[in-house]
């Protein structure tokens, strides 16, 4: 189980019908790469994010396989078209299972 | 002068020119953080001892690139905020024999705030002269019943990073006078001393040639300010003495070692070579 894992996004709070907002997240994440050796040469499992999703109001909107070559703390840069209010869900898949979810919502005028 | 010297004279002084653009330090007077949240002044008048040397004092951010500039302009894309973070839940942590965590004596740590303009100083006892790391390992070990943090441990410099961000914005003011004096003297006079098979001081590349380029690097005052740092090369935080060790590496010199008699006395000398500079927090350098 990595440790210390944690998501994080920035999502403006509003913004106009039809507007392309930039959205960023970051998760801190070791993302080992399962390449490594450890101190005695035994292999460091692989233990990575391998799947990124976003969806808004229910649609998708970003769906992202990552490979062990992406380094440590995953950072993501993307544009959004919007055109109705709604909320963001952005979800993190990892190799252990687990899943690390953050939701924001956007007010659109 | 013939053609081809007059080709060579203009070709020289259109490459001075273009040197001296690149390695002088921007005009910019502030560091806006978050899109004017936060702003950082990144000049302040020398102090009194530096009037003779130095016009002012200036933050070492002036001297980066566009993008590592940008990086610390925003505290989302600050890779260093990722490590504040990891400060700050082990802020809450209890550790050690007594089962307490920082937060059960400091409260939040905004209680911080002003700690790390302050630093390094005069312990309690009034023997000795401690960084800021020396007062969380004391907290540690006295009053938590924890085992010490090495000086460049991650853990340790996820803790300072998390304080220093407490007092981000204020002015750096460090006492020099009274017992901290003879440190204060001890780590100037190793800021001019010639160390190493390259006999270089401190002074000669951040007093005398701030702003020009050493090959690659482009120097600056040597401020530490913004320090903890997180610095791009190392993909890490990295502490103050982290930073003089490679220095002194760097003269092909042996080094004092992160946390020594030595390096907490030049951390006072540099630190009150910046004051009146903001805490940057966490800096972001190349």
């Amino acid at each position: 189980m990595a440790e210390n894992v944690k998501p994080r996004v920035k999502v403006p709070k509003s913004a106009s019908a039809g507007d392309v907002i930039t959205l960023k997240t970051l998760i801190s994440h070791p993302m080992e790469s399962g390449q490594r050796k450890d101190a005695d040469g035994k292999i460091i499992p692989r233990s990575i994010i391998n799947r990124f999703v976003v969806d808004f109001a229910g649609t998708n909107a970003l769906d992202v396989q990552l490979e062990p070559a992406i380094s440590t703390n995953p950072y993501f840069e993307f544009d959004v078209l919007v055109d109705k209010s709604g909320e963001f869900t952005f979800t993190w898949y990892d190799d252990d299972g687990s899943v690390y979810e953050e939701k924001q919502s956007i007010e659109v005028a | 002068m013939t053609r081809k010297h007059v080709a060579a004279a203009l070709a020289l002084a259109a490459m001075t020119a273009a040197t001296a653009v690149r390695a002088d330090p921007i005009d910019e007077a502030e560091i806006s953080i978050n899109g004017g949240e936060v702003t950082l002044p990144t000049r302040a008048p020398a102090p009194a001892f530096l009037k003779d040397v130095l016009p002012e004092v200036r933050s070492g951010w002036l001297y980066r690139d566009p993008d590592t500039r940008a990086m610390q302009m925003d505290d989302f894309e600050n890779p260093a905020m990722v490590f504040v973070d990891q400060g700050l839940e082990s802020w809450d942590t209890a550790d050690g024999t007594v089962g307490k965590s920082c937060a059960d004596c400091h409260n939040d740590i905004e209680s911080m705030k002003g700690v790390r303009a302050a630093m390094p100083k005069m312990n309690k006892a009034g023997d000795s002269l401690w960084s800021l790391e020396n007062f969380i390992n004391d907290c540690r070990v006295n009053r938590m019943g924890a085992e010490e943090w090495g000086w460049n441990s991650p853990e340790m410099k996820n803790m300072t990073a998390a304080v220093s961000l407490q007092s981000r914005g204020m002015p750096v003011q460090v006492a020099i006078d009274g017992p901290a004096a003879e440190w204060w003297e001890k780590g100037r006079e190793m800021y001019y001393t010639r160390y190493g098979q390259l006999e270089m001081a401190c002074a000669n590349c951040h007093e005398d040639n701030a702003g020009r380029m050493i090959r690659a690097d482009h120097l600056s005052q040597g401020q530490i300010n913004g320090f903890p740092t997180y610095r791009l090369k190392d993909a890490g935080m990295v502490s103050s003495h982290q930073r003089f060790v490679g220095c002194v590496r760097d003269t092909r010199g042996e080094t004092f070692k992160a946390g020594s008699d030595e390096f907490r006395a030049l951390e006072l000398y540099v630190a009150s070579r910046g004051t009146g500079l903001p805490v940057e927090g966490v800096a972001v350098r190349h």
